[in-house]
This record gives C-alpha cells, structure tokens and sequence, in this order.
C-alpha cells in the first residue's frame, strides 16, 4: 500500500512532536512526500502537554492545534501512529526503512471518535497524559483535541485482550470500528532521507531522593504542574494541592532539578527551565489571587528573544521572589500539614522555609529509545545519548541522509526546535529534490448561496479556559441562537481541535448553513483553519467571519466577567451582522518566480543560499562588505577541531563554486517592490533583481564598550581583542579580570546576547591552559552557558577560574591605580566589596542590531522588535518567518546566537523559503478592488494612490477610458475605493455596507 | 455623568493596530471593556463618510488605528487615513459634533502596551465628553446629515486621493503644494462643500431668502450668498420668488420638473 507507484521525493520523518510536524509541513509544501512515524496513538508530543508557552503566554493547544491539523489532512503526509522504525538499510537517496506498527484494535477508517466506547470500558490505568494525576480508560484518546482523533486500545489493560472477556466496546461502537484481531505489521518504506525528531524525555526526579518526589504529595515535577494549570488537566486548571486539593499560597519552584548535576550523571544545562519555570510562576498567579512563588535558582538563564524582559516582569510586575546562586540542598514534609520545608543557602548563610507546595523544574534527558533508535538507524549518540551533531553541521547526524531536528540533539525551546525543523527539512529535500511534485487539491463542488437567505452557524469557543473563565459562553451562544438569520449556535472547548472541525462541517451540512461566525480567539492565526474547514464541505471560504471573544476581550477584562460577556454578545452580534451581508469570493492565481534573494554574505546568509542552490534554485547573495564572511571573520575559538576561519574558506569557495549563486558585492539594497513570488530587489550598484522570495540575513554587531575605560587603558580589551592576542601567543599576566554583561542587561541595551558567557569561559579556559599561574576571575550576574555549554562552565571552575556574582545594578567599577587598574565588586556570595589588581581587563561586549535594520525594514515593510531586531511573524511557531509572505529570517538579524544555532535558523529560512520558489503557482489574495465601470469617470484618483501600480486607465473604446484592477497585484488595502469620486470602487468582503452594518450593530440590533 | 459608558467602536488595521490588541491580550493588558473592534485590511478603507455614518447612528467614539508613518503594510495606506481622518474631523466641527469623538494612533504589533492605554485613555476623554447628542439632538442629527452628503461630495473625494501627490509631485502646472497650504485649501474646501450642501438640503422643499438659510446655518448672510452664486452657476439652485424685495432661492432637484 506505501509503494509509491509513481516516483515522487519522500521523506520520512520520525517523531511526531511540534518539530517533526513542522519539518513534515514544509517538505510536503514544497512537494515532497512525508511518511510520519509516531510512537504515540497520535500526535502533538509535549508541546500539547504545555498550558502557556513563553515569553507571549500563548495558549500552547491553542498555537499547536492548527498545525497538527494542517498536518492531519495535508495529503502529502501519511501519518504511520503506533508505530516505530527498526532498521535502515541502503544510503541516501534509496533507503529502506522498516516500519513495525503496533495494532490500534481500532479502525482508523471507521473510528468516529464518538467516545461511546469510553463509557462502558470497564477497565482503568493512569493517564499518561495527564502525568498519571487522573485515569483514563483501557481504551482512550490520549487527551481531547487529539490528532488523529481515533480511539485506540491499550492491549495491556483490555480485559478482552488479556482475558479474552468483555468486549463491550465492540457491542457499543456505531461504526464497527473495533477490531481486536489486529496483528502488528512490519512495512518496508522508500524513502530519500530520514529526519530524526523523536523529543526528549523529563529527568525521572524520584532519582534526587532528598527531594521526595514520589513520596510527599505535594512536591510535583513542572510537567505535572503544566497540567495542573491547563484547562484540561487534572484540576481544570485551578491551582490546587494533590494532598488536600487546597488552594496553596506559598509555591516554590526549584531549578537544576536533573541538569547541572554530576551526582545524577547529567552535566549538562536543560536550556529551558530557567524559561518555563517562570512562566509557570507567572501563569500560577494569574490563576490564583494571593498565591505567593518563589523561585531558587542557580543562574537564571533568560538568554532568548525577549525572555531578559520576561524575567524582569516577572520580579517586578509579578513580585515574583527569586534566589540566585542556589541549590535547595534537601526537602522534609511535615507529616500532618503535608507543608514542605526546604533547606537552601544563600550566600554564606544556610535557611529553611515552609511552603505548601513544590514544583521541581525537572531537566531533558534523551528519549527513552535514543539507543535502540540510533541501533536500528546506525547513527552515533554523544556522550549525553543525545543525537551527535557538530557545530558546524547542526542537523547532520553522523550518518549521511539522517538528519535531526528538536531536543534529541541537545535540550531547546520551541522556537529553536521549530528553526531547526524547517531546516531539517532543507536538508532532507536536498536529497530528493529532483523528484518533486505540484499537488493540486481536489476542489470540492461549492455550495451555491447567492439569492438565498442566509443561514449562519454560530460557534464559540471556550478555549478551555481562557474565555470560559472570564466569559458566561453559555450565555453568548443563547443569545446568538435570537441574532436574525442565525439557523445554528453551539460551544466548543477548543474550536480549533480537529474534532471539532468535523462537528461543523457536520453542522454546515445537516443544518444547511450558508455562513459561519466563529467567536474564539484571533482571525490573524486561525481564520484559515476554519475557513479550509468549510471549503472541505463546499461552503466558500469567505462567508466566514471571527468575533474575537479571548485576544480582545477574556484576557483583557480578566476582572470584569460580567461586561465581558456583555462585549461578547455585541463582538459576535457584529460579526453576525456582517456575515448576514457577506458574499462568496474567488482567489486569483499567479505564477512565481523560483529563485530567491538572500541579503547579507555572513555564515547565516551563505549557508542558506547553498541550501536552496542544493536544490536547484537561482540564488542573489547581496552583500555590502568588499568580502563573504561577516561577523565570522572574528571569531578564533576552534570547534570540534575545526577553526570557523578555516570552515568560512570552504564556505566561501562553495559559493564561488556553484553556478547557481550569484553574489553582489559591494551592495546594498535601495528598494524592494512586488510581493511573494515576484517581488524586485534594487541594489546600490544598479541592479534589478527579479525573485519569488527573499531572506533577510544582515547579521548584526559588536558592541562598542564606552565603559571600563575601554580605550583609555590598553590594559582593557574586548573578548574579540583577546582571542587575536592569543593567536600570537599566550596571555602573560598574573591576573586577568573577565567582565560580563558590557552593554548587555542595561538601561540601553536590556537583553541578554546569550553568547558573551560561554565566550568568556572558553577564552577563561584557554588562558588557563597556556598559562596556568594566571589568576583568571569572570565578574557576572549570571552564567548562561546553557546546553552541552555547560561542560565548558564547568571545566574552567576544575582549571581554577574564579566566578564573582553581582548584583543587578551593581556593576563593577574599573580604576587606574598606578600604572595598574584596579577593579572594585561588590560580591553577592561573599556579600562585601572585593578589589582586584589585574594586568588585563576583558570586556565580554553584547551584541547589538545593525544600525540601519529600519531602512531595510521600511523597504522591506516588516516589523522590528523594540531592541531594534527584526521581529518574526510568530515568535513561538513561526520563528523564521516574517508576517508578510515571501520573506524570511536568519541569523543575528533576528538575534543573538551561536554560529551553529545560526545555521540551523539559516537552512530554516531556506526551506520556508522554498515552500514558496518550488510551487509553480501561488493564490493570490481573495480580497481585491472592484471597479463599477457604469460608475467610474476616469479621474484617474485610484491610479495615483495605489502604491502598488494594481489599478491601470484602459482605453475599452475609443476615447473612453475606465479603470481596470489587476486582481493578482492588488492587496486590498481599500485605498483607491476611499478616492474615487463618484464610488465607482468596492472592496470585497470590506464593502461600505458590510462595514456600516458591524459598526452600528455595537448599539443594540443588526439592522440592513 | 460617572455611569455612563461609552459604547465605542474600533477599526483596526490586520498588519499592525489590530495585531496590537491581540498582543494586548496575549500580555493580558488589562483595559475598559467600552471598544468594539472592527478589522480593515488597512486604516486607509476608512473614509470620512463612513466614519460620519457611524456616528450617526450614535456611537459615542471611534479609534482608527494603523500602523505608524513609514510601517504601513500598504506603503502609503496610512498617510491617506491621517489626512482623511482630518478632514473627517473638519466636518464633525462643522456640524456641531466633537471632533475629539474621533481618533487615529499608530500602534505597531509589538505595542500591546501602547494599545491598552491608548483605549484606556480614550474612554476617559469619551467619557468626560459625555454621551453623544446624535440621537437626541435634532439639529445635530440634520448638520450631520448634511456633513455625510458633503463628504462624498466629488471635490472633496478627489482632494482625499490627491494630496501626497500636490504635496510630493507638484499640481498640473508642476507646482509643489506645501502639506500646511494644502491643509488650508481642504479646510476651506470642507466649510465651502458643506455650506452648498447645507444650502440645498434647506431648500430643496421650500424657498428661503440669504437671511433665512444664514441663521440656520449659523453664517453670515454674505458667505451664504458667495455660496448661492457658484450653485446658481451650477445650475443647482434658482430663484424661486421674490417677496417684497428679498429674493427665495430653491434647489433644483435634478430630475425634478
């Protein structure tokens, strides 16, 4: 059945998490097939575990639910549940990968996820899902929003299948679905390339028996907590006590718990605990009036986009109290309060406190299966049994065609996960490229509605909690069921899960509805699910209109449930006003230009280009420098063995090399025009480049130090300064004095630029080896060598280096005393000034952004953060994207990051890039300026206001001339409809009328 | 005056303003739950017109958001807006409505902050001004009117798609208008428009002499006849008898005998 009868690129991709779907996604938008393998009875992994997800605080379910949907009814990806690979044979682009697939006992074909056999299944276990807190049935859905949605049966606790008695839910299920003779079944599958995104597993805490986990009910690990705090978890996500259910006030939150640790074999830093845990004592909170966190830390590593900020409003908005240089050394309950008191140092001094519950921040640990996989696959594992990677090969497993994405090469956040996903995803084409194919969807025969009454569903959302909370939805769906024309209202938990996209197309059929309102969260990220949702029933797509009942409303009148309500009903009486007037649309094609343009000649901007020249396509480096390289030039400290001079050389050739890339020197852009698939990219030299997509890759820079006397005393030099010195030789000093933070985490600069504290420990460490009696003290606020980094944190402490921890706003003070410096700090361990006598002052100096980010944002019309970077169109799920379609970005023009995060990111944008160059035809917008040329005089007024020359004078008889709109270019801002003089030009779906009649709906009733 | 709460409407743009209230959400930026938001693809859709309509039918505020000066997804989308804005303003002041009913920020997708006190603060200045007088003033409701027909007048229109090319490129005789000059020129154009308009909507049942329309359109009797002499010349209006010495002029409703 999976022999492909035709020959088309497929990919496998194990691992059915937010990083694999992401890479399934783009290789099957740039037409390649995908054969998904997941071990669970459905897919989502962790992320759909998450409540929040930081620093936006989005809802995880809410971002991640679209995706796996996406994903679940793309027809280029097969989707292989239950199942696991045990053996490759062959060698990219012919491997043959055997596939076992466990028996479900439920047909997916047939399985309606009714949920009838839940309720007469007799037989429990834990659930899983929920960290075994509650129980769920021998036969489940791992947890509601589920993709598939398909039952399956757990052959462990079925009685029928252990005792051969029951079988209740055979006589139960509607659909026959239930098949207990399934038998597992071994497939063989050809593909090109393997991508590898198998996850992670959470540290087992019952191994730090001094916090007695498992054994006191109140310690839980931050995975239990997530559930806790969700909607759907345990508790509904009311904050409270498994031991007596009682709401606790004083919650602690204990970092490290499995990371950083030797004494449980785990060196190494967890990378995102720091991050969640914060989120979680800022989310606890919110959720209960009074609840007091406070967090013990040994370094707090915020060291992403916008996570410094996040710390920081976490202290000082939420109040949240945190320790910094701790390890909680052990925990006792007291048995008749189930209260826990903690024992902790701080600084010099050792306390205990009571608290009435604890969450332990618990570490990434590879996945339970990483040996048996990299067995069955034949690739190498590293000393942590993660996925063995190098830096300049971040994706690359150690066998060629299998590549990996997500933790399973080292602990990560999401953002990173889904970079490297897109990337992954670049690679694996690169093997497959050349059998590529333009899928055209089955169109499905469109209902016809013009002349007839309308007939509007209307559904709202409780987004779990996040309206049902603040909003009586019960109520707003009774009053939709009085709005005129409305044939249909319900509730949903989650509007956006894929059950509940069957239920309205369900409704739109058997109640004949002929418009849809969705009140949930925002139309900017899930209008097109729902709107592919109706297409799939024949209902146009555009007869759907969204009341934002969270965004605009739950969670911004948290205190006022009442008059949120009360802007519910009017939001979706607005929304029902217009769909009332809404009319079908139809979307023009266009065809795309495949080639792309990437600004900026650094690591990031040449690494994507050969990734997309890999594949076949044209590439136009622009870069402004007389020389490739970028900011890589400087940096001297060897990787894996590898000088990054050495690899740059190598990079540089490739690119001369290839005939596909042609690189503008000495060039920078001057305008850009046109949109996805066509835009025009102007440089300073002249030239015009015509392409389909455009990555943005201008790197960033070193910031200049005004402080420490840096210039003044040529005793203090930058990292950059020391590494040269080094080259020529070893550091002759008796003591050097490290300073962290130099124009970072200050008033001008507040971020962090994440990679100055592992630079300054190596360098820490090179000093040390070449000269052993040097003193060598690093002066910081925290360490954030986070990762496999920590390995360095920790090496140079066994070396000797020195670390001194300051305070916030304390900075060291650097003084001339003599001929010497001197250097004062007020130590927070030691709590008293400590004075040092150096020969050299090192600055470890930030990052900061191109200084002329904002003229090429301004060209380019995409938004920079407030630190001055280029700011993505989703900073969790969409990292390389910009809002606007087409453009991407990569590299330290989004942020600070290490040479292999940046290439990572890099081949990230060249994979979204090419979803775009690699269709032939792409569809255009549905909303567009339409011309009533009965009505039109040809002023001309459009003509001259439309920036993007959409609308033209047509001569259509002699000397009568009308204006015409090139509905492939115009964006439907609604500009040239404003001017005209005599109302020639309506927008659709933005028509006077349908404006006037959401508008004065606010008062009271819909009116014409 | 404390109870009252004003019901105010909001029109975003998809690009920036409105991605600014979602991020006012996603932060949970707390604000008054006054403003009901309505999405456009760029603040540029909003025409004076439309804005009239509404208040019209009675809200007490709309904000206009778009993204800033130079951010606009549509390159040039919001500078319209901030000039049609302007002009919509002219009009309200013309027809007796507060033009600080009505206003346009620029709030970008990272302003979340920004957004929840910009609706913060513009419930306080509605609220201070008070409910609108729309539905319960008569006169108002009729200068309103009045102040919709003008707004689609041709001229004024054509003026609203004009202005970044006289200020940027220069008229038909190559002459560059300065923004302050053109602001003059579409002030005179909006008082002169709807003065006309006024005019021929008081006549257009009854005959009235220059005295008469002067004192219901609060104008001295010699701008009123400034105006009748174009409309004469336009063949909009006529004299229709004359009593003692005073002439009464009527519109000419076209079509009409």
């Amino acid at each position: 059945m999976l022999e492909m009868t035709e020959k088309i690129g497929s990919v496998m991709v194990v691992g059915g998490g937010i990083s694999g779907v992401q890479t399934a996604l783009d290789l099957a938008e740039s037409g390649f097939k995908v054969y998904m393998i997941e071990r669970k009875p459905s897919i989502g992994g962790v992320m759909a575990q998450l409540d929040k997800t930081f620093p936006t605080n989005d809802c995880s379910m809410c971002i991640l639910s679209p995706k796996l949907v996406e994903a679940a009814r793309n027809p280029m990806i097969t989707m292989m549940t239950l199942s696991e690979v045990v053996g490759v044979s062959g060698e990219a682009p012919n491997f043959e990968v055997t596939v076992k697939q466990h028996p479900r006992y439920v047909r997916e074909d047939r399985c309606v996820g009714c949920g009838l056999c839940i309720e007469k299944c007799p037989s429990k276990t834990v659930n899983e899902f929920d960290m075994g807190m509650v129980q769920r049935k021998a036969i489940f859905v791992p947890y509601a929003q589920a993709v598939p949605t398909k039952y399956s049966i757990d052959e462990t606790k079925c009685l029928f299948l252990t005792k051969g008695r029951c079988g209740n839910c055979k006589k139960v299920c509607p659909a026959d679905a239930i098949d207990f003779e399934m038998k597992e079944i071994i497939e063989k599958v050809h593909v090109g390339a393997i991508v590898l995104a198998p996850g992670f597993e959470i540290f087992d805490a019952k191994l730090k028996r001094e916090y007695g986990y498992g054994e006191f009910k109140n310690v839980l690990t931050s995975l239990e907590f997530e559930r806790v705090l969700s909607a759907t978890g345990p508790y509904q996500g009311h904050v409270v006590r498994p031991s007596d259910h009682r709401t606790p006030v004083r919650v602690a939150f204990l970092s490290c718990v499995g990371s950083r640790d030797d004494k449980v074999g785990n060196d190494y830093c967890s990378s995102v605990c720091c991050m969640y845990g914060l989120k979680q004592a800022i989310i606890a909170g919110e959720h209960t009036a009074g609840l007091k966190p406070t967090m013990f830390f040994m370094d707090v590593r915020a060291f992403g986009k916008e996570f410094e900020d996040y710390r920081a409003r976490a202290e000082n908005e939420y109040g949240i109290k945190i320790f910094r240089g701790t390890r909680v050394a052990s925990i006792e309950e007291d048995p008749e309060t189930k209260n826990l008191w903690i024992r902790y140092s701080n600084g010099a001094e050792s306390n205990t406190e009571e608290f009435d519950m604890v969450v332990l921040l618990v570490g990434f640990e590879p996945p339970a299966n990483a040996y048996q996989l990299s067995k069955a696959l034949d690739f190498n594992l590293n000393n942590y049994g993660f996925a063995e990677t190098s830096v300049f090969n971040p994706l690359e497993t150690s066998r060629a065609g299998i590549y990996v994405t997500g933790a399973f090469s080292a602990p990560k956040d999401i953002p990173q996960s889904v970079a490297e996903a897109s990337g992954a995803a670049s690679k694996a084409g690169g093997h497959v490229y050349k059998n590529r194919v333009q899928y055209v969807k089955a169109e499905v025969p469109e209902i016809q509605v013009e002349g007839q009454e309308p007939r509007i569903g209307v559904f709202v959302c409780d987004c779990g909690i996040n309206i049902l909370a603040t909003v009586n939805v019960p109520k707003v769906v009774e009053y939709a069921k009085t709005l005129p024309n409305v044939a249909w209202a319900e509730e949903g938990k989650y509007a956006c899960s894929a059950d509940f996209q069957e239920r309205i197309k369900q409704r739109i059929t058997e109640q004949k509805l002929n418009r849809v309102v969705v009140a949930s969260c925002t139309p900017r990220t899930h209008e097109p699910l729902f709107q592919s949702t109706m297409e799939e029933v024949g209902l146009n797509p555009y007869l759907f209109e969204m009341a934002n009942i969270r965004d605009h409303c739950s969670w911004v009148h948290q205190h006022e449930p009442e008059k949120a309500t009360q802007k519910s009903m009017d939001l979706v009486r607005m929304a029902v006003a217009k769909s009332r007037l809404l009319e079908p649309l139809k979307k023009s094609k266009l065809g795309v230009l495949h080639s792309s343009v990437v600004i900026g000649g650094g690591l990031t901007g040449m690494t994507a280009a050969l990734d997309m020249a890999a594949q076949g396509f044209p590439v136009h480096i622009i870069e402004r420098e007389r020389e490739l390289g970028g900011n890589m030039k400087n940096i001297q400290n060897e990787e894996g063995g590898i000088r990054p001079s050495q690899y740059l050389e190598s990079l540089v050739s490739r690119i001369r090399e290839d005939d596909k890339i042609t690189v503008h020197m000495n060039a920078s852009v001057t305008d850009v025009s046109g949109f996805v698939g066509a835009f025009k990219v102007k440089t300073s030299k002249g030239d015009e480049i015509e392409t389909g997509a455009i990555v943005v890759a201008v790197g960033g820079q070193q910031y200049k130090p005004k402080e420490y006397m840096y210039g003044q005393d040529p005793k203090v030099v930058t990292q950059w300064e020391l590494e040269e010195k080094m080259l020529k030789g070893p550091v002759h000093a008796k003591s050097v004095v490290m300073i962290q933070c130099v124009g970072s985490r200050n008033k001008e600069a507040p971020y962090c630029s994440r990679v100055c504290c592992t630079e300054a420990v190596k360098n820490a460490i090179n000093i040390k080896r070449t000269s052993p009696s040097t003193d060598v003290y690093i002066l910081h606020k925290d360490i954030r060598t986070y990762g496999f980094r920590e390995d360095y944190y920790k090496r140079a402490g066994e070396l000797g280096v020195k670390f001194i921890r300051f305070n916030e706003n304390a900075d060291p003070k650097v003084e001339k005393q003599g001929a010497g410096l001197s250097v004062m700090v007020d130590d927070v361990i030691l709590g008293e000034t400590v004075r040092l006598q150096p020969d050299l002052v090192v600055l470890s100096t930030g990052i900061r952004p191109n200084h002329d980010n904002e003229k090429l944002a301004k060209f380019l019309k995409v938004p920079l953060s407030k630190d001055g970077y280029f700011l993505e169109a989703h900073m969790k799920l969409r990292p390389v994207d910009f809002a606007t379609s087409g453009i991407y970005l990569a590299g330290l023009a989004h942020w600070p990051k290490f040479m292999d995060e940046a290439i990572a990111q890099a081949s990230g944008a060249a994979a979204r890039a090419m979803t775009i160059i690699s269709k032939d035809e792409l569809t255009g917008t549905a909303f567009v300026a339409v011309v009533d040329e009965t009505k039109c005089k040809a002023c001309g007024t459009c003509e001259e206001v439309c920036a993007f020359k959409a609308v033209s004078m047509i001569e259509i008889s002699p000397g009568v001339s009308k204006a015409r709109v090139n509905p492939m270019i115009c964006k439907g801002c609604g500009g040239c409809g404003a001017v005209c003089p005599t109302g020639a030009i309506v927008s659709t779906h933005f028509t006077d009328k349908q404006l006037l009649a959401a508008a004065k709906s606010i008062l009271n009733e819909v009116t014409e | 005056m404390t109870d009252f709460e004003p019901r105010l409407l909001g029109i975003l743009c998809n690009w920036c303003s409105y991605a600014g209230a979602d991020l006012a959400g996603v932060s949970r930026y707390q604000y008054p739950t006054n403003l009901r938001i309505l999405k456009v693809m760029c603040s540029t859709r909003v025409t004076p017109n439309i804005l009239l309509e509404m208040f019209k039918s009675g809200v007490d505020g709309v904000l206009v958001g778009g993204c800033h000066i130079g951010d606009c997804h549509y390159i040039t989308g919001n500078y319209y807006t901030e000039k049609r804005i302007a002009m919509a303003k002219s009009l309200m002041k013309t027809a007796g409505l507060e033009p600080e009913r009505l206003s346009f920020y620029g709030v970008s997708a990272s302003e979340g902050k920004r957004f929840a006190d910009l609706v913060t603060d513009f419930v306080e200045t509605i609220r201070k001004l008070g409910p609108s007088r729309v539905t319960t003033d008569e006169k108002l409701r009729r200068r309103l009117n009045v102040a919709i027909e003008t707004a689609k007048a041709y001229r004024l229109r054509l003026l609203n798609g004009k202005e970044l090319s006289l200020v940027q490129a220069g008229n038909v005789y190559n002459k560059l208008i300065d923004a302050k000059k053109l602001d003059t020129i579409i002030d005179r154009a909006v008082k002169e428009e709807f003065e006309r308009n006024f005019i021929l909507q008081l006549t257009k049942d009854r005959p009235l002499s220059v005295r008469e329309m002067a004192e219901e359109l609060d104008a001295p009797p010699d701008e009123v006849l400034e105006q009748i002499v174009v409309l004469r010349s336009k063949n909009l209006i006529a004299m229709d008898t004359i009593v003692g010495v005073t002439p009464k002029y009527r519109a000419i409703v076209a079509g009409g005998c």
